[in-house]
C-alpha cells in the first residue's frame, strides 16, 4: 500500500496537465473533449487520493521531497509533498467534490462557446492543481504558492463573463481582498524564518512543541499566529474582509460551489488547523480567532436573512458557517473544524449546486421572490436542495447536526456566552435557509409566463452530482457521532488525531458530562426546529407585496452597509489620494520636472547659439579672453 | 642688459598685436598685427638665449647652449613662407568681394 506514496506526485500534476491541454489546445479541441480531460484528470486524482488515504489511515506521514526549491546559506526550502491525515481528508474532499462539479460544469456551461467552454476548464482544473499543491505542500512556502494560485484562479472565474464591467469588478475585489490578507501570511512567513530559521512543518512544529527548545516567544507566537490568521480571513472571508465573497457570486453556478464555498475558502481553515500547535501556544490569538469567527458568524447570518438573491443568501450562509469553523479552532475544537468543512463542502456544494440548477431552469433569474412552486417541475433538484437545507440546519442525524454540535459543545466547554451566541446564529441559519427553500420550491409560481413555460428538471449530467452529495450530505455525518451515542463513534477524531496530538498533550481536553451534551443538544435542535417551521409557515404563503423593507429589515438588506462604509472610509480616500497624486505630483512635479530639463536646455541653447555670430573679431576676442583665463588659472589657481 | 627690458618690449609688441587684431577690421593690418606678434616672440627667443648662454653653468660647459639664435632664423623663414600665403588669401579675397574688410567673411556661413 504505501508504494502509492510514490506517486503521491501525480495527485496535483494530471490537473495541471489537464489545465495545459485544455488553455493550450482550447480552440482546437471540442466541448466533449475538454468535458471528459476536465473532469477525467480530476478523477485521476481522486482515486489516487482513496488509495493515499487508506496508506496513511495508521498514523504514517509521508513526506516526499523533490528538489530545492530556495537554497540560500542556511536557508533550505524544499519542494517537499507532504501527506498525513489532514492532507487526505482534504484531497478528498478538494478532488471528490471537485470532480462532481466538473460533472455538473459540462452540462451548465453548454451555452457557452467551445474555446470559452475549454478555457473555463483550464481554470478549473489550475484552481484544483492549486489548491492541491496548497493543502500537499510540506512548508509554508509551497502552500504560499497554492494559496496564491487559488486566489488567481477565483479572480480569472469570478470574472469569467469579463464583458460584464460588474463582475470583473467583483473579481478585482475579491484579488485585492485576497492581497490583503496574504500580506499577512507572508510576514508571518518570514518572521517563521527569521526566528525558526526553517518554514517545514515537521521542524518548526517540533522546535516549538518543546518548551524547552522553542525558539519562539510567547509574543513571537502571538504576532506570527495573528498575521497568519490575517491571510486566513482573506481567503475564508471572514471580518473584516468578508466583502468579496457575497460579490464572487457573479461567477458561474458551478465556480461558486467549488470555490466559494467548498474548498478555497476552506484554506484558511486547514492552514490554522495544520499549524494547531502554533494556536495552542498562543491563547490570545485563539481567542481572537473565536471572536472574529463567532462575530463574522453571526453578522453573515442576520443579512442572509434578508436577501433576495438565491446565491447571495448561500453565499452569506458561506460566510457565516466559515465563521462557525474558526469558532471551531478557537477554542481548540480542531477535529470539529475540519468536520465541519468537510459536511460543508457536501451540503453547500449541493446547494449551490441546486441553486445553479434552479438559476438554468429559470433561464437566468435569480431572484426568489420571482420563484416559488418550483417543486413540481424539478422533482430532484428540490429533494435534494431540501435535504442540504437539513443538513445545514443542523437537523438530526443529517450531516450538519454532528459537525455543528461538536464544534458548538466545544465552544460551550471554553465559555457558555460563545455557545449561546451560536447557537443563535444556528436558529437564524434554520430561518434563512427554510425561508429560502420555501419562496423557491413552496407555494404559487410567481414569475413570467415565458419562464413558467420554459421551466424543466435539469439534464442527468446535474442531477446526477445533486444526488451523490446529498447522499454525502445526509451520511456524511455518520463518521464523526459523538461519544454520546455511540461508544468510539468519532471515526474522524481517531483518524485525526496524530496530527493534533501535539496540541492534545499541551491543553487539557474538556469532556462534557453526557446530561449537559444532551441538553446542549436537545437546546439547539429544539430552537433551529421552531426557526425552520416558522420559516417554512410564514414563506410558503409568500406574495409579492412590493412593499420597500423599513427599519431594521433596511439595514440587514443593504448588509449592514458595511460596503458602503468600506467605500466611504477606504476606496473613496485612497481615490482621492490618487487623484491628488495624479493630478498634482504626476501632472505638476513629475511631468514639470522632466519637461522643465527640456525646456531649460532649449532656451539655453538658444542663448548659447548667439555666440555663434560668425564675427571673426568676436572669435578671436573669445579665444584672447580663453587664454587669459587660463594664465590666470594658471598663476593663481 | 637686464632681460627684464627685452621681455617688457616683447610684451608690449604682443599686446600692441593682440589689440589690433581684436579692433581692427582691415584683413592686411591684422595681418601685420599677427606679424607683429611673432616678432615679439622671437625676440623673446633671442634674448633668453643670450642669457641662457652668458649664464655661469654654460660658460662652464658650453654643449649645453642651444643655438636658438639659429632657431630664429627657421622662424623667419616660414614667417616669410606664410605671409607669402597669406597675402594671396588677401589678393584673392579683394578680388571676390572689392574689400579687405574681414568682416565681410561673416558671409561665409551662407
Amino acid at each position: 500500500m504505501s508504494n502509492i506514496l510514490k506517486f503521491i506526485w501525480l495527485i496535483p500534476v494530471l490537473p495541471l496537465l489537464g489545465f495545459l491541454f485544455n488553455g493550450l489546445a482550447r480552440k482546437q479541441v471540442s466541448k466533449t473533449m475538454a468535458g471528459i480531460i476536465g473532469s477525467g484528470t480530476v478523477l485521476g486524482a481522486f482515486c489516487i487520493s482513496i488509495l493515499v488515504f487508506f496508506s496513511v489511515k495508521g498514523g504514517n506521514t509521508h513526506v516526499a521531497h523533490y528538489f530545492n526549491f530556495i537554497d540560500i546559506n542556511s536557508l533550505k526550502i524544499g519542494f517537499d509533498f507532504q501527506v498525513d491525515q489532514l492532507t487526505s481528508i482534504f484531497l478528498l474532499i478538494i478532488t471528490g467534490v471537485g470532480f462532481l462539479i466538473h460533472v455538473y460544469s459540462t452540462a451548465y456551461m453548454h451555452g457557452e462557446e467551445p474555446k470559452d467552454f475549454a478555457k473555463y476548464f483550464a481554470y478549473l482544473n489550475l484552481f484544483v492543481f492549486s489548491m492541491l499543491l496548497l493543502v500537499m505542500g510540506a512548508n509554508y512556502v509551497i502552500m504560499f504558492m497554492g494559496w496564491e494560485g487559488v486566489g488567481l484562479c477565483s479572480y480569472l472565474l469570478i470574472g469569467f463573463w469579463f464583458k460584464n464591467t460588474d463582475f470583473n469588478n467583483a473579481g478585482k475585489k475579491a484579488f485585492v481582498m485576497n492581497r490583503i490578507g496574504d500580506f499577512g501570511f507572508l510576514l508571518a512567513v518570514f518572521w517563521l524564518i527569521v526566528k525558526v530559521g526553517s518554514v517545514d512543518y515537521h521542524q518548526v512544529f517540533d522546535a516549538v512543541a518543546v518548551a524547552k527548545t522553542n525558539p519562539l516567544t510567547t509574543f513571537d507566537v502571538t504576532g506570527i499566529t495573528l498575521l497568519l490568521f490575517v491571510g486566513a480571513m482573506g481567503k475564508s472571508a471572514q471580518i473584516p474582509l468578508y466583502t468579496w465573497l457575497p460579490d464572487a457570486m457573479a461567477g458561474p453556478t458551478p465556480v461558486s460551489a467549488l470555490i466559494h464555498a467548498a474548498t478555497m475558502v476552506t484554506a484558511g481553515i486547514y492552514m490554522i488547523a495544520r499549524s494547531n500547535i502554533l494556536y495552542t501556544l498562543a491563547p490570545v490569538s485563539q481567542n481572537v480567532v473565536a471572536i472574529i469567527g463567532l462575530a463574522t458568524a453571526i453578522l453573515a447570518a442576520t443579512i442572509a436573512l434578508k436577501q433576495n438573491d438565491i446565491k447571495k443568501v448561500l453565499a452569506y450562509s458561506t460566510v457565516s458557517q466559515l465563521g462557525y469553523m474558526f469558532l471551531g479552532l478557537g477554542v481548540g475544537a480542531f477535529t470539529g473544524a475540519v468536520f465541519h468543512v468537510m459536511t460543508h463542502a457536501f451540503f453547500k456544494a449541493l446547494l449551490f449546486l441546486g441553486a445553479g440548477s434552479v438559476i438554468h431552469a429559470m433561464s437566468n433569474e435569480q431572484d426568489i421572490r420571482n420563484m416559488g412552486g418550483l417543486k413540481r417541475y424539478m422533482p430532484v433538484t428540490h429533494i435534494t436542495f431540501l435535504l442540504a437545507c437539513f443538513a445545514i440546519a443542523g437537523m438530526p442525524p443529517f450531516s450538519g447536526f454532528f459537525s455543528k454540535d461538536e464544534i458548538l459543545a466545544g465552544a460551550f466547554a471554553k465559555s457558555p456566552l460563545l455557545w449561546g451566541i451560536g447557537v443563535a446564529g444556528a436558529v437564524m441559519t434554520a430561518f434563512y435557509m427554510f425561508r429560502l427553500y420555501a419562496m423557491t420550491f413552496l407555494g404559487k409560481f410567481r414569475g413570467t409566463e415565458k419562464q413558467e413555460g420554459h421551466l424543466h428538471e435539469s439534464p442527468k449530467a446535474i442531477t446526477f452530482p445533486l444526488i451523490i452529495l446529498a447522499i454525502l450530505s445526509v451520511i456524511g455525518g455518520w463518521v464523526g457521532i459523538p461519544e454520546v451515542f455511540m461508544h468510539d463513534g468519532h471515526l474522524l477524531d481517531d483518524f485525526l488525531s496524530p496530527v493534533f496530538e501535539q496540541s492534545n498533550t499541551i491543553t487539557q481536553k474538556h469532556v462534557l458530562t453526557h446530561s449537559t451534551e444532551y441538553i446542549l443538544m436537545g437546546t439547539s435542535v429544539v430552537l433551529a426546529l421552531i426557526a425552520l417551521l416558522y420559516a417554512w409557515n410564514r414563506f410558503s404563503k409568500y406574495q409579492k407585496t412590493g412593499k420597500e423593507e423599513a427599519g431594521l429589515g433596511k439595514v440587514l438588506e443593504n448588509k449592514w452597509y458595511v460596503d458602503e462604509l468600506y467605500d466611504a472610509i477606504i476606496v473613496k480616500p485612497v481615490l482621492s489620494v490618487a487623484r491628488y497624486l495624479n493630478n498634482v505630483m504626476e501632472k505638476k512635479g513629475i511631468d514639470g520636472f522632466v519637461n522643465g530639463v527640456g525646456k531649460a536646455i532649449n532656451y539655453g541653447s538658444r542663448q548659447i547659439r548667439l555666440l555663434q555670430s560668425g564675427q571673426v573679431g568676436a572669435y578671436i576676442l573669445m579665444m584672447v579672453l580663453g587664454i587669459l583665463l587660463f594664465f590666470i588659472m594658471q598663476l593663481y589657481l | 642688459m637686464e632681460i627684464k627690458w627685452y621681455i617688457g618690449l616683447a610684451v608690449a609688441l604682443f599686446c600692441t598685436g593682440v589689440v589690433g587684431v581684436l579692433v581692427r577690421r582691415n584683413s592686411i593690418i591684422i595681418f601685420m598685427c599677427i606679424e607683429l606678434m611673432l616678432n615679439a616672440v622671437n625676440l623673446l627667443l633671442v634674448a633668453f638665449s643670450k642669457m641662457h648662454a652668458s649664464s655661469p653653468a654654460a660658460i662652464a660647459d658650453p654643449s649645453i647652449v642651444s643655438n636658438a639664435q639659429i632657431f630664429v632664423f627657421f622662424i623667419m623663414v616660414v614667417a616669410a613662407a606664410e605671409v607669402s600665403v597669406g597675402l594671396a588669401i588677401i589678393v584673392m579675397l579683394y578680388r571676390n568681394t572689392r574689400s579687405v574688410d574681414v568682416n565681410f567673411l561673416n558671409r561665409l556661413k551662407h
